[in-house]
């Protein structure tokens, strides 16, 4: 039997970070008390119109811009009709014929994600469209006597629809590119990404053929707003439409949701009329016009993006794809580098990398931290590199020195390093009076390594570091010992 | 283009109009009026016009990102059928 080859495009919706919703002054910020920010036009009172927010549109532009698409010099609104108590104009005014982004892409790396012995593959998925909408309010079905309580809090939030052409061929494609987009919101300051509270959701379209055959039935499965259920809802719908197919069932258009508790899809009771939407241009909104100049001034204010600034790092500090990949996955990451290397020097660069990659990112793990809440700052953490780089401390040492940064034990490396008198002792004469010690102090090894045990040579070395507290530089002393001991 | 009963009984039913038979015949034959009014529109050539999306020929006018909206839920809830809590509320609705 030939193999099943997987196609899945996903549909994201990012909520804008604006102060106010898209299309009426109310506030959109998350937490407040049911309906009090819900005004005339958000709870669709008689006579009310709704006025385009500016900044929603900012942010449609950068995200255009982010992904190399061509935005729309004119782009229009529509009305997206369906009965819901929680959308109360019964229609939902989004953008359909002629969306503000259009086209464009975002390169993903998979398979290396935590790895960096793992070969990566490239790969280019192609945006069909990201449009502007509006998010709809919350229906709870807790018990109030048998009916739904309605808070129209959320309807009217900014929303981004970003939908992708077909091109993942994995879940692990499909969550590659979650997490690109998840970074690039962030990184070009339109959404915050918090997916708890909902700002960014994912839906995903999955069928499956045999390869070269034309697209099969699709099912699209509904929310998934975390990464680690976008791959557990992608491999079960998978392998059950594989199995539907090979029992001769064929697959039925529809849309399902993921349960986390059972790991499985199933299918939303959903009448076939409810995808009869009944698009038309909203009489109450005027076509959106986006002028080159405007365009430009958006382009002058967004910030390095994280492909330009990964290939930077390679070509001008040295450092590998991986390396680089890892130190732009989130803004954060890379603020923090780029201030790290900016007060160690740029020849400490490939330093400053090992160190927030390795002791700094272990730390940050374990204590279930983003790096922005890391303890040490970018500059301590240079000034404990700077100390390496110039032989004032050993490798070894600066760990310790790290976990008194860490623990607030002083402000700088440079004075914990004073306070707890943790400077190398290069002085070649007072090393070789603790050497000498060391040698007259154990004699039983001194013989068994003249008698041919090499092990008894290690010993030596570390009881020499232990008479200098660690503070030796062990090749200084490893030097010395052999000269000593003739060989 | 002309609608057949079905077709009227499907767009009320997605308009969540209820309609009777007799009135499901009278709406037919209106709407199928209107379809002849777009019929004779559609047969104007417009080769090379370009599609609007509004009838008067302007762009949307842009609000500044700014809070201007108070509270006034006790305004709104006071005209409501039923609240609680806060919320409005209405038939179970389930999925």
């Amino acid at each position: 039997m030939s193999r099943w080859e997987v196609v899945i495009g996903l549909e994201t919706h990012a909520q804008l970070q604006t102060k106010s919703k898209i299309f009426s002054g109310s506030s959109i910020a998350f937490g407040a008390e049911p309906n009090v920010q819900a005004n005339a036009v958000d709870i669709a009172l008689p006579g009310v119109l709704p006025v385009l927010n500016r900044e929603a549109v900012v942010c449609a532009i950068k995200f255009g811009l982010a992904v190399g698409a061509t935005i729309a010099p004119r782009s229009i609104f529509a009305r997206k009709n369906y009965f819901y108590p929680d959308l109360p104009k019964g229609y939902q005014i989004s953008q359909f014929e002629i969306p503000v982004v259009a086209g464009g892409g975002l390169a993903i790396r998979v398979g290396a994600a935590n790895d960096p012995n793992a070969t990566a593959t490239e790969k280019f998925v192609h945006l069909t469209r990201a449009h502007l909408e509006e998010d709809a309010g919350k229906s709870l079905h807790e018990d109030f006597h048998g009916r739904t309580g309605i808070d129209l809090n959320r309807a009217g939030t900014p929303l981004l629809e970003i939908v992708t052409e077909p091109d993942m061929r994995s879940s692990a494609e499909a969550v590659a590119y979650a997490r690109a987009l998840h970074s690039l919101v962030q990184w070009i300051g339109i959404c915050d990404g918090n997916m708890q509270e909902g700002s960014f959701r994912c839906d995903a379209n999955v069928s499956v053929r045999r390869p070269g055959e034309p697209l099969g039935t699709r099912r699209e499965i509904k929310n998934l707003n975390s990464f680690r259920f976008m791959q557990q809802a992608i491999d079960f719908e998978v392998q059950w439409q594989i199995n539907e197919i090979t029992e001769g069932r064929a697959i039925r258009q529809a849309t399902v949701l993921f349960d986390p508790d059972t790991g499985e899809t199933r299918s939303m009771r959903s009448k076939e009329d409810a995808h009869d939407y009944r698009y038309f241009p909203d009489p109450d909104l005027l076509p959106l016009e986006i002028r080159p100049e405007w365009i430009a001034e958006v382009k002058a204010g967004l910030p390095e993006l994280p492909q330009a600034m990964n290939a930077r790092f390679q070509s001008e500090y040295g450092l590998s794809a991986y390396d680089a990949s890892i130190l732009t996955a989130t803004r954060a990451m890379a603020d923090f580098y780029i201030a790290a290397v900016a007060a160690a020097g740029a020849g400490n660069a490939k330093t400053v990398a090992n160190w927030i990659m390795g002791e700094l990112a272990a730390r940050l793990n374990k204590n279930d931290m983003a790096v922005d809440a890391s303890p040490i700052s970018a500059t301590q953490l240079a000034g404990l590199i700077q100390r390496i780089a110039d032989n004032t401390i050993s490798n070894n040492i600066a760990k310790k020195v790290f976990e008194a940064l860490w623990n607030g034990e002083g402000s700088s490396a440079d004075e914990i390093i004073e306070k707890q008198g943790l400077k190398q002792i290069t002085d070649t004469g007072a090393i070789e009076a603790l050497v000498d010690e060391v040698l007259a102090a154990n004699q039983k090894s001194v013989e068994e390594f003249r008698a041919g045990k090499e092990k008894a040579f290690n010993a030596l070395v570390g009881q020499a570091m232990k008479a200098t507290k660690g503070k030796a530089n062990p090749q200084q002393v490893t030097d010395l010992l052999k000269k000593k001991l003739g060989v | 283009m002309s609608l057949t009963l079905e077709d009227v009984a499907r767009i009320a039913l997605l308009s969540r109009i209820e309609l009777s038979p007799a009135e499901r015949e009278s709406t037919r034959d209106q709407l199928n009026g209107i379809l002849g009014f777009i019929e004779q529109l559609q047969a104007v050539n417009t080769t090379g016009i370009e599609p609007m999306a509004h009838a008067v020929d302007v762009v949307q006018r842009l609000r500044p990102d700014a809070v201007t909206e108070t509270d006034r839920r006790a305004d709104f809830q006071a005209v409501a059928p039923e609240t609680e809590a806060g919320l409005y509320l209405v038939p179970r609705v389930v999925e």
